[in-house]
């Protein structure tokens, strides 16, 4: 299964290193989004900070969860794509013929999915903290966060996408599967980060101990029903 | 549910039965009227002591009323009818049984109709009680999640492919998705907790013997409706799942009796 997941998630990158989706498509559109954000939230408003009486910008205080929502609304393109790269020719059909492990495929468009999930949210993070200009209090919790929201939004991410693989409805099903689903995670990684860049750190490891459980939930759910879902997709 | 129907109307659907549509002609028999009657009955009951009988409550005044139809929505909808579609998609992906696929639905469709209901009768008190229609209390918050949870189960039923790949992935959905709403729903509490302390608590108040037996008259007729109108959903889809089986084999015999033998095969080439 760790064959076949390195074999899906390396032709997976390859495709995307030739097509330079991510690069040229989703990423821009995470920025745009962070900037965007800039144009709903006043951004010479200030209010106090939830932990200090250190009084903020409204968009610095809402960094944390400005910058999730765009990682999110830029993930689901991603996942999206995932898909779209397997729609033509029956491709799913043709990978379960060539024997590939179900488990193997999940697996392997997860890692596909989650490597470019970091690097969007390497230069997503860059931009609001350029932008919206947070402090950083604690960057381990920050990479724990980072790593276990990845996993949580590629795993639950797959598993949903293939729900609506094979369809003609599958653009606009996916994010109303997901979006639900993925709200916790949301709510997990914005609290984690806010912890992470504002403090105190303790309040933000129980919720990155959520995050993983929601992941390795995922990560056993997909395995265990990508055989079903491929079947006759 | 399906031994004591009438001969002319439903002959017990199973997934082995695949009796003629004249056997299935009316969605309703002798057991749904009666449970369609004691539905009406007890909705009656509720009203004359919802409305009537049961005194106002001291703090929150009349609008307490609308939890004896705003609680027991939220029980028949979370505990009983998505409960019922987790349990259906288990065993349909166990024995791929259309019986259990069509009663997981169905339960489905008439959960998220209660889920709306609960939704609406929840912030009609939230406005007298908080003075605001909506707050990010926990419960409402998760609520309002599930909601778009369960359409999209809906959706996913709605899906146009193979209708077999199709019941696979709505029964695991629907075995998802029951873990979903209790990740949704503690995730939601939590992070609420941190901020602000408990909301009021219906459940903390001192309940009137009136009050209580108006709360268990909305429990029962809102039971009995979810049942009523569940069984007659269901036989609608039964009677479209029949149909679309049918409406194959017409065409197939048409075409055959129309092409001959030999004209069906040049006819197929």
């Amino acid at each position: 299964m760790i064959r076949h997941a390195k074999l899906i998630a390396a032709k997976d990158l390859r495709i995307e290193v030739s097509s330079k989706v991510l690069t040229a498509q989703i990423l821009p559109f995470g920025v745009l989004v962070l900037v965007l954000f800039g144009f709903g939230i006043p951004p010479d408003r200030r209010v106090l900070g939830t932990d200090t009486d250190v009084s903020r910008s409204l968009l610095e205080q809402a960094a944390p969860g400005l910058f999730w929502l765009a990682v999110l609304f830029s993930a689901l393109l991603a996942i999206n794509r995932s898909f779209a790269i397997e729609s033509a020719d029956g491709n799913l059909d043709a990978l379960r013929l060539a024997g590939f492990d179900p488990g193997g495929v999940f697996l392997g468009k997860s890692l596909a999915v989650a490597a470019e999930l970091i690097v969007l949210e390497l230069v997503v993070g860059l931009g609001a903290f350029l932008l919206y200009g947070p402090p950083l209090n604690d960057v381990v919790l920050l990479v724990a966060t980072v790593t276990l929201t990845t996993g949580a939004l590629a795993f639950a991410g797959i598993l949903y996408g293939a729900l609506g693989a094979g369809s003609r409805l599958r653009d606009t099903l996916v994010p109303l599967l997901v979006l639900p689903v993925l709200a916790p995670v949301l709510l997990a990684a914005t609290r984690a980060t806010e912890s992470a860049l504002f403090g105190p750190s303790s309040d933000g490891w129980a919720w990155v101990g959520f995050l993983g459980a929601f992941s390795l939930l995922y990560l056993g759910a997909g395995i265990l029903s990508f055989g079903s879902l491929l079947e006759e997709s | 549910m399906t031994t004591e129907m009438s001969p002319e109307s439903v002959s017990g659907p199973s997934s082995t039965d695949q009796s003629g549509p004249e056997s299935f002609s009316t969605t309703a028999s002798k057991v749904t009227t009666v449970l369609g009657w004691l539905s009406l009955a007890s909705i009656a009951a509720l009203l004359a002591f919802g409305l009537l009988i049961s005194p106002p409550e001291i703090s929150q005044g009349e609008s307490v009323r609308l939890f004896y139809i705003h609680v027991p929505s939220a029980i028949v909808c979370l505990y009983i009818a998505f409960s019922i579609t987790f349990v259906g998609s288990v065993i349909y992906l166990r024995k791929q049984s259309v019986f259990w696929d069509l009663v997981a639905g169905a339960s489905a469709e008439v959960g998220v109709v209660f889920l709306g209901f609960t939704l609406a009768t929840g912030m009609l008190w939230g406005k007298p009680t908080w003075g605001t229609y909506w707050t990010w209390d926990p419960r409402l918050t998760s609520t309002a999640v599930s909601f778009v949870l369960y359409l999209g189960y809906l959706a996913v039923r709605r899906l146009d492919m193979d209708p077999v790949a199709r019941s696979k992935r709505a029964a695991i959905l629907g075995i998802i998705s029951f873990a979903n709403l209790i990740i949704i729903r503690y995730s939601v509490a939590w992070w609420r907790s941190l901020h602000q302390g408990t909301t009021l608590d219906p459940r903390d108040t001192q309940l009137d013997d009136s009050m209580l037996v108006s709360f268990f008259l909305g429990l029962v007729a809102l039971s009995l409706t979810f049942a009523w109108l569940v069984i007659h959903r269901f036989r609608v889809a039964w009677l479209e799942h029949q149909l679309e089986a049918q409406q194959l084999e017409v065409a197939i015999a048409e075409r055959t009796a129309s092409a001959g033998p030999t004209g069906l095969a040049a006819g197929g080439a």
